[in-house]
């Protein structure tokens, strides 16, 4: 840039306020200059520069009642403002007051330029990006010494040692990031997503949140009406109450709906037997990306995933009848135990959840 | 700098001794003798790569007063806070400290809205401003590099956006992280053990939460600030892009100076997207994360959203029909690798190489420093418009159970419709696009020929009516004639007159093909002859009118608004009409 004709021009521009530019400046675009009011007259001017100074002060005057408000207003309290509704006081007085006060500093600094610094447009010349020749000459030069001195050309196994230690060195910081999971030897993601907690024998107890109390024994079958659906989970995440991890974990893998038809209604299943009294159980975890579901109407049997819309026919093996999912809602198995509780049969009879490769 | 002046203020004393202490270790005043007076062009649009960058500072500086409240852990808690219904609930640290910062810490609140709000402001403007890079072409040599970091800059923007959305642990964002472990495991061959290794192991883990963190306030941002550097940097060296106007050419720039004009208006500026910001947290709350309660993997809300610049990934899983295949016991999901995977990937890719693809096709390799008229460039203003509206399409799909409930519509009905509209709708926008240039084209043509219409008619001796056409203003004469010439790339021959077999046939009639169909229609400018002959025409009417132009001086008025014909006698204005008509009743 050392070619540029900024470097002759002066630091500041000089500009006497009537529209013409001193020479040394800058040609003028030969564009038409209207005067504004304040170029012309003094009083608007002075009026300009009033207004520009009371926005600094208000600007100063929001800042002491944010403090203000800062102090005295209780984080807690609640105002009713019209269009608005019932809003946080504390969160209203100090948003204004310091919106307020950042505002007007920028809305001062802009009236000013626009009313009282100079609005004549001046002109730059440009210059190619391209180097001219001499300089791509010279570069071209220091490079060849480069290469010369340093040898890079001539010592054949210096350079290919070099590019094989600069080729090799990130493999540790490659091979580190092995332990962003760190698995039991012989574990693999596929085998995992294949299995859930169900087994043979595993009592189904209804979601109630997460203390899923100590003295819930299970659902039986007559606490869920025709048309009814329940959200449900294994037994067994009582005892995980606390590990927040494997709860988690289990909540988003075991989670099922229990839902319940007139058996005549039911026209395929999963497999031979696998409902109780017309109580189907499906995974709840969509097989499209893994949203959990419960949007279910009871007259259809579809149930919707909110997420993305695949909808599910539940009286027809959980087929998918519409949406992006491309998999059946895997149904699980149940029974009835000794004791009157709804329990399931085995584990799904295939991975739930979304589609993986190595899932076949 | 170093000068003193005998009336400078005690301040100014102190600035210019400080002034020449940094330039005697620097030579600072070799640049700024170069930059104070940069000129800078003028235009509304360009203000919208600076509300990013303002935003984007906003976003910085209430992050860091975020960050020393939020606690990145999902180790679970009980609450206890100021915020009743929730008191006594189980949830991770991350989601009670966020319910900390909402309640309990003064001015929290509003500082995380303005994070929230000026996040979104940051996509948006990021958004707008490459939609206005795009359209004036302003990416073409010699600023294609720039545009890359641009298309950068845009990816880690929703990058950074994502990353933080998900950091609340509410149930609405976990939701969001669910899909994206779908999204993970669709990927063939790697997707399973990625999946694995970014949570952590099994899904949703105890780690993701703070690796989330780390990203969101360390690497995204990191590279974000990096890249700003080189795009500024950029934009500088190259001085900026100028719309064409009265004495504004390819080798100049016409604005104003950088110092005092652009430190008051660009400094004011920061400080007005900055009170916005507050202003609007203050009053518009966004992202209540409070009322979704924290996340648990197996509740989900119905009708939930995305922040906006997510709504078109998750619009594009919602339309994809539902395709998978199995391949020697593999599995490959293409309804969902595809919309989430392989569409953003062309979509940004192609975004990056736009301007090599454009340069290539059209075979221009001048440097462009005067900015192109949409319409001057109609293939380029369709595929632009094209891609919006396939944007577009993606964004509305992403609301699709929302609009179905509101207007009460079949989900069904309007997912299809919304399915053909992706494929129908964008090659239609192109065309009507670029139906309208080449029409705005030919009416640009026909004002440098015979001038503007002035809704003036004027009956001629032999009874022909005409209008009359009044010559434009300079600047409209610039503007309009500032169109670049373009020139279809020639077909190649086959062989040459020896019948030698021309070797690179086929990619030079390739190129011949794209340059058509980027150039093709584009309507002439017209020659110096062409003006000349509609300048003659012009001083023809110019005679007509001039005995019409002495009944005006004698207060004959003519219509100047109506284009009401007359002729001495007649009542000339409606408002003459009417008078006239009064009088008669």
């Amino acid at each position: 840039m050392s070619d540029n004709i900024d470097a002759n021009l002066p630091a500041q521009p000089e500009h006497s306020g009537d529209g013409t530019v001193k020479p040394g400046y800058l040609p003028v675009a030969p564009i038409e200059h209207k005067p504004r009011v304040t170029d012309t007259d003094p009083k608007a001017a002075r009026r300009a520069e009033r207004q520009v100074a009371s926005m600094f002060a208000l600007s100063m005057i929001l800042v002491v009642v944010f403090v203000i408000a800062y102090v005295t207003i209780d984080v807690t309290a609640v105002v009713y403002v019209p269009v608005l509704g019932e809003i946080g006081a504390s969160n209203l007085v100090l948003g204004l007051t310091f919106g307020g006060a950042i505002f007007f500093i920028g809305a001062g600094a802009i009236q000013w330029a626009k009313k009282l610094m100079p609005d004549v447009e001046v002109v730059q010349e440009r210059h190619s990006m391209e180097s001219s020749t001499s300089e791509e000459t010279e570069a071209a030069g220091n490079y060849e010494r480069g290469k010369e001195e340093s040898g890079f050309a001539r010592y054949k196994i210096i350079r290919r040692s070099l590019l094989g230690a600069m080729a090799l060195f990130p493999i540790p910081l490659i091979v580190m990031l092995r332990d962003l999971w760190q698995s039991e030897p012989g574990q693999n993601p596929a085998e995992i997503l294949s299995s859930t907690s169900w087994n043979d024998g595993m009592r189904i107890v209804p979601d109630i949140g997460h203390d899923t109390g100590e003295n819930v024994q299970g659902i039986r079958p007559e606490e869920i009406p025709v048309g009814g659906l329940v959200s449900a989970l294994p037994m067994s995440i009582k005892d995980l109450k606390k590990d927040a991890v494997a709860n988690m974990r289990d909540r988003g893998k075991s989670a099922i709906i229990l839902v319940r038809m007139d058996p005549e209604e039911i026209r395929s299943q999963q497999g031979e037997g696998w409902d109780y009294q017309g109580i189907l159980a499906y995974s709840k975890i969509c097989t499209h990306v893994g949203c959990p579901i419960a949007l279910y109407e009871h007259r259809t049997h579809h149930l919707l995933c909110p997420c993305h819309q695949s909808t599910f026919d539940l009286a027809d093996s959980g087929d998918v009848i519409f949406g992006p999912s491309a998999r059946r809602m895997p149904q699980l198995p149940i029974r009835l135990d000794e004791e009157g509780f709804l329990v399931a049969q085995s584990d799904f009879q295939e991975p739930i959840g979304p589609s993986f490769w190595e899932r076949g | 700098m170093s000068t003193t002046n005998t009336t400078a203020h005690p301040v100014e004393k102190v600035g210019a001794a400080g002034a020449t202490f940094v330039d005697q270790r620097l030579g600072s005043n070799k640049f700024l003798s170069r930059n104070l007076s940069k000129v800078f062009p003028e235009h509304w649009s360009f203000m919208l790569g600076e509300i990013a960058l303002y935003s984007f500072i906003v976003v910085l500086l209430t992050g860091t007063y975020l960050t020393l409240f939020y606690k990145p852990s999902m180790a679970e808690v009980i609450y206890d806070g100021s915020y009743v219904p929730l008191n006594g609930i189980y949830m991770s640290e991350a989601y009670a400290s966020t319910l900390n910062i909402s309640f309990d810490i003064r001015g929290g609140l509003l500082i995380r809205q303005m994070h929230h709000w000026s996040a979104l402001i940051f996509v948006a403007a990021v958004a707008v401003h490459m939609f206005r890079v795009f359209f004036t072409g302003a990416f073409r040599k010699p600023r294609e590099l720039n545009w890359i970091v641009g298309v950068a800059l845009t990816t880690l923007a929703l990058a950074a956006g994502f990353t933080g959305y998900s950091l609340p642990d509410d149930l609405l964002s976990g939701t969001g992280l669910q899909i994206i472990r779908g999204i993970l495991q669709s990927i063939p061959l790697i997707g399973t053990w990625l999946a694995f290794f970014v949570f952590g192991g099994e899904y949703p883990g105890g780690e993701i939460i703070s690796r989330l963190y780390s990203a969101h306030i360390l690497l995204v941002p990191g590279l974000i600030l990096a890249l700003i550097t080189v795009h500024l940097i950029m934009v500088w060296t190259q001085k900026h892009t100028q719309f064409p106007g009265p004495g504004r050419t390819n080798n100049n720039v016409v604005g104003y100076p950088l110092l005092p004009i652009y430190m008051a208006k660009a400094g004011g500026f920061f400080f007005i997207v900055f009170g916005i910001v507050a202003l609007l947290s203050g009053l518009v709350n966004i992202n209540p994360v409070w009322i979704f309660g924290p996340y648990t993997p197996d509740q989900v809300t119905a009708g939930t959203q995305p922040d906006w610049y997510i709504g078109w990934l998750d619009g594009a899983l919602r339309l994809m029909p539902n395709w998978e295949t199995v391949i020697a016991g593999f599995t490959i999901s293409w309804n969902v690798f595809i919309p989430s995977v392989v569409v953003p990937g062309i979509l940004f890719t192609g975004l990056a190489f736009y301007p090599f693809l454009e340069a290539w096709a059209t075979g221009d390799k001048r440097e462009h420093n005067l900015l192109d008229r949409p319409r001057n460039a109609p293939v380029r203003t369709g595929i632009g418009v094209m891609a919006i509206v396939f944007y577009g399409i993606l964004w509305l799909a992403g609301g699709n159970d929302l609009v179905a409930t509101t207007f009460d519509l079949s989900i069904n009905a309007l997912s299809w419709t919304l399915r053909v509209l992706l494929i129908v709708a964008p090659p239609l926008a192109f065309i009507i696009t670029k139906r309208t240039c080449l029409s705005l084209q030919r009416r640009d043509r026909d004002k440098l020929l015979h001038g503007y219409e002035s809704g003036r008619i004027l009956r001629l001796p032999h009874g022909e009516f005409v209008e009359v056409h009044q010559p434009l203003n300079e600047k409209e004469l610039a503007v309009i004639s500032s169109k670049p010439d373009t020139a279809v790339l020639p077909a190649p021959e086959k062989s040459d007159a020896d019948r030698v077999r021309n070797p690179r046939y086929l990619v030079h009639s390739l190129r011949h093909r794209l340059s058509a169909f980027f150039y093709g229609d584009n309507i002439p400018r017209p020659t110096a002859q062409e003006i000349e002959a509609g300048q003659h025409h012009a001083d023809d009417q110019a005679a007509v009118e001039a005995p019409l132009l002495e009944y005006e001086e004698r207060d004959v008025i003519v219509n100047a608004h109506g284009g009401v014909l007359h002729h001495p006698g007649m009542p000339t204005t409606n408002a003459d009409q009417r008078t006239s008509s009064d009088n008669n009743t």
